[in-house]
């Protein structure tokens, strides 16, 4: 335990002694009680006496420290501290430990806070474009130079963004068109028009939520991936270690991701056409309409450009989100949560653009009459 | 043929920072042909970036940094791959790509440089890995083997297209003494008889003292080199004391 007596010298000097063990778990009552002294006596010279002090550790030193503070500049002295713990003592300067070495860097105002903010959207805006831009080019290389394509992490990517997410997107399309069906069936069945549930159905799958579905999954799956595998290389110091191999970092890392995409996704969309057409197909059934003329009806409305409408979107969206997936990636800094930062902004900013992308489509589409 | 005391790096008034902070300024020196150059300084004293910077990976404020004859800082494409030819990097963290094995990781330059079969970039793997002590190794990943390793074999992939100059940064941290000494001994072999260039950045004093041509000390405070030459006569003659008492690892340093 540590005890604190208060008495009077004769000099005028008021003596606070000291004595016990000083450490984190026993200092709390002495601390306050030496604080409280250390105020009564305002202007006075104090002196600790800590020969009865037996421990002191980093706390307790922390304590004298902090009455040496209280006290002012020279007024306060430790005496008899035992040497090894006033070998602890001056190690710090109590001034220097009251002043901020590091003090928050001023602070801007709000407008230009916004300023600062909207000049960043900005960049950003600008970065994914010209990034886009820098990865349709790696393209047109690659295509010009297939043997500088690393076919084999293409395939191995190609799996993971295809083959492994058939199962996500086939369940997914399902359910979209069984429920597609089922909340337009229930209505139309008052006027006797179920039959035109495979039309809407039909339509809307694969002009447009084959693809835009197909396209959230990937976003979601493999832009993530995609951002966190390239971050955490970068952490890694890897794609410094590609730069300065000379290797490109847009050909080595960037490439076979986007192709992979370019490749998988249209398939993916054409699966998550028909798999959602099966759900519709099957949900109709149970409004006693048969496969054959679900399949007749979607024929005969259905147009082949109806299909190619949607289609042609999937391989828009299949760079736009391998390409941003890739970005950010790169534009990681350092640390481990850098690169979950990464891969939340390769989500969030490819479903942004893709439904920009498909808003201009749809606008695209209108005035081409299609 | 070149001559031995001819530079084969010459940095010229190089100012480098991040955003606002500037952190080396007006920095020159020359490193000569076949030394063996070590870069020294405390923690947060401006090492890493200036190897950043000698390796091209970051873009000064002002200066160049000219590495057998062409300046990296402004040379784009070909020319870039050119000087980039010439150097080999081993980073701190060993940065070998995770997702292939160590014989891997060393082809990839050949593969990527080279037009030699694949047994034939099979074979210079080997070796290369072979010097390293890692041939028991070479079809491990990266992570199935210790940080130690990792870096040996990051060394055995910066050596891999026998470049003139090797950067190593950090490359026996983290090394027990007795593969540390093996380093150093594989670092001065390289040196003396294939004549590379190494640059390297190590705290390591007994590694420095043994094989250390020429060191430059760069510092926080001064924001540049505050000595440069010979390890030995820094610690027994410098002027500045701070200098002195690293040599000597002797604590309460201030620059003077």
């Amino acid at each position: 335990m540590a005890a604190l007596a208060i008495s009077e010298a004769a000099d005028g000097r008021r003596v606070l002694a000291l004595s016990g063990r000083l450490d984190a778990s026993t200092i709390r009552g002495v601390w306050t009680d030496g604080r409280k002294a250390i105020a009564e006596a305002t202007g006075r010279r104090v002196v600790v006496d800590a020969s009865n002090v037996d421990y002191c550790d980093g706390a307790g030193v922390a304590m004298l420290v902090n009455l040496m503070q209280q006290a002012g500049p020279g007024k306060l002295q430790v005496e008899n501290l035992k040497p090894a713990f006033a070998a602890l003592l001056h190690q710090f300067d109590p001034e220097r430990l009251a002043q901020d070495l590091d003090p928050p860097a001023p602070r801007r105002s709000a407008i230009e806070e916004v300023g600062v903010i909207v000049a960043g959207v900005g960049q950003d805006i600008r970065d994914q474009i010209a990034f886009i831009g820098e990865t349709a080019a790696a393209l047109a290389y690659a295509a010009r130079h297939p043997s500088t394509v690393r076919w084999k992490d293409v395939g191995s990517i190609c799996e993971r963004v295809g083959a492994d997410a058939l199962p996500i997107v086939a369940l997914i399309s399902f359910l979209l068109g069984v429920i597609l069906a089922f909340e337009s069936a229930i209505p139309m069945r008052r006027f006797g028009a179920e039959i035109f549930v495979a039309d809407l159905i039909g339509i809307s799958m694969l002009r447009e939520l084959g693809a835009l579905m197909t396209a959230i999954l990937l976003a979601g799956r493999s832009g993530a991936a995609f951002a966190a595998e390239i971050g955490t290389m970068k952490v890694n110091q890897e794609v410094d270690a590609l730069t300065t191999m000379g290797l490109d970092p847009v050909r080595f890392l960037v490439t076979p991701r986007v192709i992979a995409a370019l490749l998988m996704t249209p398939l993916l969309t054409l699966c998550a056409d028909l798999i959602g057409l099966l759900g519709g197909a099957l949900t109709l059934r149970t409004f006693s309409i048969p496969f054959v003329t679900f399949v007749h009806e979607v024929d005969s409305i259905v147009t082949f450009s109806d299909f190619m409408a949607g289609f042609a979107k999937s391989f828009v969206f299949a760079l736009l989100i391998a390409g941003i997936g890739c970005l950010r990636g790169l534009q990681t800094r350092a640390g481990a949560s850098s690169v979950g930062d990464a891969a939340t902004r390769a989500v969030v900013s490819g479903i942004i653009m893709l439904v920009i992308v498909d808003g201009l489509f749809a606008v695209i589409y209108f005035f081409l009459d299609i | 043929m070149a001559r031995d005391d001819e530079p084969i790096i010459e940095v010229r008034d190089l100012t480098a920072g991040y955003d606002d902070v500037v952190i080396l300024e007006h920095v020159s020196f020359d490193v000569r042909r076949g030394e063996i150059f070590v870069i020294l300084g405390g923690s947060g004293s401006g090492k890493s970036t200036l190897l950043k910077h000698m390796i091209g990976l970051d873009e000064p404020s002002s200066g160049s940094v000219v590495i057998d004859g062409a300046d990296i800082v402004v040379a784009e494409g070909d020319a870039r791959r050119e000087i980039l030819r010439k150097i080999g990097v081993m980073y701190q963290s060993g940065a070998l790509f995770g997702s292939m094995t160590l014989a891997e990781n060393v082809r990839l330059p050949l593969e990527e440089y080279t037009d030699l079969d694949g047994d034939e970039i099979e074979l210079i793997a080997r070796m290369k890995l072979e010097l390293v002590g890692l041939a028991q190794f070479t079809g491990h990943l990266p992570a199935e083997v210790s940080g130690g390793m990792q870096k040996r074999a990051a060394i055995a992939r910066a050596m891999a297209l026998d470049p003139k100059i090797l950067f190593l940064d950090e490359p026996s941290a983290g090394l027990d003494p007795i593969t540390s000494a093996e380093l150093d001994a594989l670092i001065k072999r390289l040196a003396r008889s294939l004549g590379v260039t190494f640059i390297i950045v190590t705290h390591e004093l007994p590694s420095i003292f043994a094989i250390a041509d020429r060191v430059i000390m760069v510092d926080r405070r001064t924001r540049g080199i505050v000595a440069e030459g010979d390890p030995r006569r820094l610690r027994d003659q410098s002027d500045n004391p701070w200098v002195r008492q690293f040599f000597r690892r002797e604590p309460e340093a201030q620059p003077a």
